[in-house]
């Protein structure tokens, strides 16, 4: 019986368990959450509204399909190995501490699978903004994740900015938890939105009930949307007190004299995704783009250029759930052996290629534009964990990426530069255009001088582990738990 | 003289500082830039705990002097964003675990013949220098000289030293070089031709591939080093601890994973734990065994960081030569061409040395130092790997 692992259970992860199961295999699911639902369902029934809900009866089937494998929430993964099939079998080999992070000896557990699918997802992405500090600013992501899951708001008077379709939803669930939303800025123009959507983004392709939705929220709650808009400097002592926004440019330069306070005491920023690409870049397989964005490339089965290794959902480009349901479901039958053509893939594929087209849609659309850096003062801290300002990094901008972290310690704190990475690397990469003159190492910013050994453009996603761990906790068992049906 | 620096890694910057500072005409050439490989992804070992008598010892204690002087010059010139050496004159203790104390005890006899500091420490002593240390340690002997510097940092403010001296800096790959009569007269690179009196090959675990595209090839191989850093904490360790098999591990032929556990505190509270030794290549996907086995070590030596949680680890490429002795000279093939490559893992440590010797060979600049030992022409260097 092929055995397939799958790493993380949000919608991709859980339907990739979901079509393994049906088709045979035996499944472990590995995930860090407390419980499997990942960062799009994590409500609570009887505290989370239903109004904030999307697809809970998926996730109730995806659920109880789940009842045929064996899972290990609250896995820290720090290993991923692909090993020559052989003796023992299996190919592909995942190590994990499972427990509480902070808890007393986290369980060893040791995974060996025959094929393996990636379904890591998404961090969400806050671009630094003068004053993004303070206390009362948080990603788009956490402030849905307080509204979901608690019930909570950030912020009485809050502020939501960024850009992406994900403003939507974030916006209606704090208005229902009761915050009052005093505005949501989107950062791209018309232009870009008409070059990717239609001049409003809620009337579009099969998202189009789900945006609508959102609209009529937004206008029920009475919160503005502004477009070609956003935060450039959040104001406040001890912690949030108002926000200045201003008019942004096609490059999201913002525009001088557009400048305008807006008071609040909280401020929700989501810029957009960044892909956890750790675990198939340590396995190897072929990740493409540039600074802007990078996925993992994978065929139309979901295979990775690596053999028995799958990936789905966000880290294959960002595509919202929908996308993440279909991807994780082809993967899920490929790895547990069925064929491109089995009539079982058929939905999920004409769903994914539909969704693919949504996703490119959603780049052009509201994709990171490089004059943000524009808003940033020089002393604008930067890399939070390691508190490194713009200026400093500008500094040591002439030397490889690599150099300039050790010498500015930018991204190298707790988060291992998740949090700042892309923010880094776009201020580097200005710094050295605008450098006339000195064109040290100025390859190396544009991802070109990849193909040397050690390229620097997968500096910060090449890490020989996955997850912090505790010494003590990378001896211990090297035999496979047992426990697998 | 026109003298082209090839690979601007701690070796590579050094030659540079040296010969401009000796009123060379340097380039400094480089296909990624400063410190963007080894010379990043290293621990900063100055040691002279770990060498048995012998040339490299000599260059050892050379360099470890000339280092104390160079770091505070650096420290002291530093302009704008540029970062501290982190130079820490800390010393290293060498361990030994039952069974092994009359090893550790001639190698450190022997050490004190060639005038290396080694001084065997009593319990007493011992848990005063390092308290959190396993009582299951049956012998310690304290290396005053051992010393420790922020590798990256430190090539930066050479390469920044160099620059001031008038040396430029091309980032560029190296394709060829041009002869006139026997002698290099130019080196092609991607962004076009230098005409040079002059080239000196620093350029690490791929000095090998450089020298064949000069025209002679040296059998020069990577070995991958892995390195573990935890999350800050307060001081626990306060020297360069390690246990005395590290010694075997440095000079070992042995294509197999080996492990040697040199345990330390940075100043950013972090505890930096290395290394291991692999001839792999230059396989980029170390996977788990070594880090797995450099922790076992760690914890054995300090059983605290069993509840300690690693931040990171990384990796890097070290170059070395079939004897395991660094490769500095004039090549006897091609005119004009010197190399300055096969540190191992301690061309940290030995690059004002080797610097040293570099401006003797090139610019017949006085040096106090034995060439001979390090020359190209040795049998077994001058082929390809």
């Amino acid at each position: 019986m092929t055995r397939v692992a799958v790493l993380g259970a949000g919608p991709a992860g859980l339907a990739a368990a979901e079509a393994a199961l049906a088709a045979g295999a035996q499944v472990t699911v590995l995930d860090e959450g407390a419980r499997p639902g990942g960062q799009f369902w994590r409500h609570r029934p009887g505290l989370t509204d239903p109004r904030m809900q999307h697809g809970v009866r998926r996730f109730e089937q995806l659920q109880s399909a789940l009842a045929g494998a064996v899972v290990h929430s609250g896995a820290a993964v720090w290993s991923v190995e692909l090993r020559e099939p052989g003796e023992r079998g299996g190919a592909v080999v995942l190590r994990a501490a499972v427990g509480p992070a902070d808890g007393a000896r986290r369980e060893a557990v040791v995974v060996e699978a025959d094929a393996l699918v990636i379904a890591t997802g998404a961090h969400d992405l806050a671009l630094p903004i003068p004053g993004w500090t303070l206390p009362g600013v948080t990603t788009a992501g956490a402030a849905q994740a307080l509204a979901k899951r608690d019930g909570v708001s950030v912020g009485r008077r809050t502020l939501v900015a960024g850009a992406g379709p994900f403003l939507l939803p974030v916006a209606q669930s704090l208005a229902l938890v009761g915050s009052t939303v005093v505005g949501v800025h989107e950062a791209s123009r018309i232009g870009a939105l008409a070059g990717g959507w239609l001049p409003k983004p809620w009337q579009l392709l099969g998202k189009s009930a789900e945006l609508a939705q959102y609209a009529g929220a937004l206008a029920r709650h009475r919160i503005p949307y502004r477009i070609g808009s956003g935060v450039v400097r959040v104001l406040g002592d001890e912690r949030v007190e108002g926000a200045v926004v201003a008019q942004l440019d096609a490059d999201w330069r913002p525009r001088p004299g557009t400048e305008r306070v807006i008071e609040c005491d909280a401020v929700a920023l989501g810029h957009g995704f960044t892909p956890r690409l750790e675990a198939a870049v340590m396995l190897g397989c072929e990740v493409t783009g540039d600074r802007r964005g990078r996925f993992v490339v994978v065929d139309d089965g979901q295979r990775t250029t690596q053999p028995r290794v799958f990936a789905a959902g966000e880290v294959t480009g960002i595509g919202g759930a929908d996308a993440a349901l279909a991807e994780g479901a082809i993967a899920g039958y490929r790895a547990a052996g069925l064929a491109q053509d089995d009539e079982r893939l058929h939905a999920a594929l004409r769903v994914r290629d539909r969704m693919r087209r949504f996703a490119r849609r959603l780049e052009t659309a509201h994709g990171i534009r490089p004059g943000w850096t524009a808003w940033l003062d020089d002393d604008t801290i930067i890399c939070r964990c390691e508190a490194v300002a713009k200026r400093a990094i500008v500094e040591r901008a002439e030397v490889p990426l690599r150099a300039m972290r050790l010498a500015t310690r930018a991204g190298l704190g707790p988060c291992q530069a998740r949090t700042c990475g892309r923010a880094v690397e776009a201020i580097v990469a200005e710094a050295r255009v605008s450098a006339t003159g000195v064109t040290a190492a100025g390859q190396a910013v544009d991802g070109s001088d990849s193909a040397a050994p050690g390229g620097g453009d997968l500096g910060f996603e090449r890490r020989p582990l996955l997850a912090p761990v505790r010494l003590g906790e990378l001896g211990g068992a090297d035999r496979p738990t047992c426990g697998e049906n | 003289m026109r003298i082209a620096v090839i690979g601007a890694g701690v070796v590579g910057a050094a030659c540079a500082l040296e010969l401009a500072e000796r009123g060379a005409e340097v380039v400094l050439v480089d296909r990624v830039g400063i410190a963007a490989e080894t010379s990043s992804r290293c621990e900063g070992n100055l040691l002279v705990s770990d060498k048995a008598p012998g040339p490299e010892a000599d260059l050892a204690i050379h360099s470890n002097a000339r280092w104390r002087a160079l770091a505070d010059r650096l420290d002291a010139e530093r302009t704008g964003g540029q970062p501290e050496t982190e130079f820490e004159a800390k010393g290293g203790v060498v361990v030994a675990f039952p069974g092994g104390e009359e090893a550790l005890r001639r190698f450190a006899a022997a050490q004190r013949g060639i005038g290396i500091r080694a001084e065997e420490l009593d319990a007493e002593r011992l848990l005063a220098a390092e308290p959190h240390l396993s009582p299951e340690v049956a012998l310690a002997i304290h290396y005053p000289d051992d010393a420790q510097l922020q590798p990256s940092n430190t090539t930066q403010a050479l390469a920044a030293a160099a620059v001031r001296h008038g040396a430029r800096l091309v980032v560029a790959e190296v394709t060829g070089s041009r002869a006139e009569a026997g002698r290099i007269a130019a080196i092609e690179t991607t962004a076009g031709a230098i005409e040079v009196d002059a080239v000196v090959n620093c350029a690490g675990p791929w000095a090998g591939e450089l020298g064949r595209r000069l025209g002679a090839p040296l059998d020069i191989r990577p070995r991958r080093g892995v390195i573990l850093v935890t999350t800050p904490m307060p001081q626990r360790v306060f020297h360069k601890v390690y246990d005395a098999d590290y010694v075997g591990a440095v000079g070992s032929g042995d294509a197999a994973l080996q492990t040697s556990t040199v345990v330390e505190s940075t100043p950013g509270g972090t505890v930096l734990i290395g290394s291991s030794r692999e001839r792999v290549g230059f396989d980029e996907h170390p996977g788990v065994d070594p880090v797995r086995a450099i922790a076992a070590k760690a914890t054995r030596l300090f059983p605290f960081l069993e509840e300690t949680i690693l931040l990171r680890s990384y990796f890097g490429f070290r170059p070395y030569a079939p004897d395991h002795l660094p490769v500095i000279g004039e090549d006897p093939r091609v005119g004009g061409l010197f190399h300055a490559t096969g540190h191992e893992g301690a061309g940290i440590g030995l690059a004002p040395a080797t610097a040293e010797l570099v401006a003797h060979a090139v610019l017949g600049a006085p040096t106090s130092l034995d060439p001979v030992p390090f020359l190209p022409g040795r049998p077994g260097i001058g082929v390809a790997a």
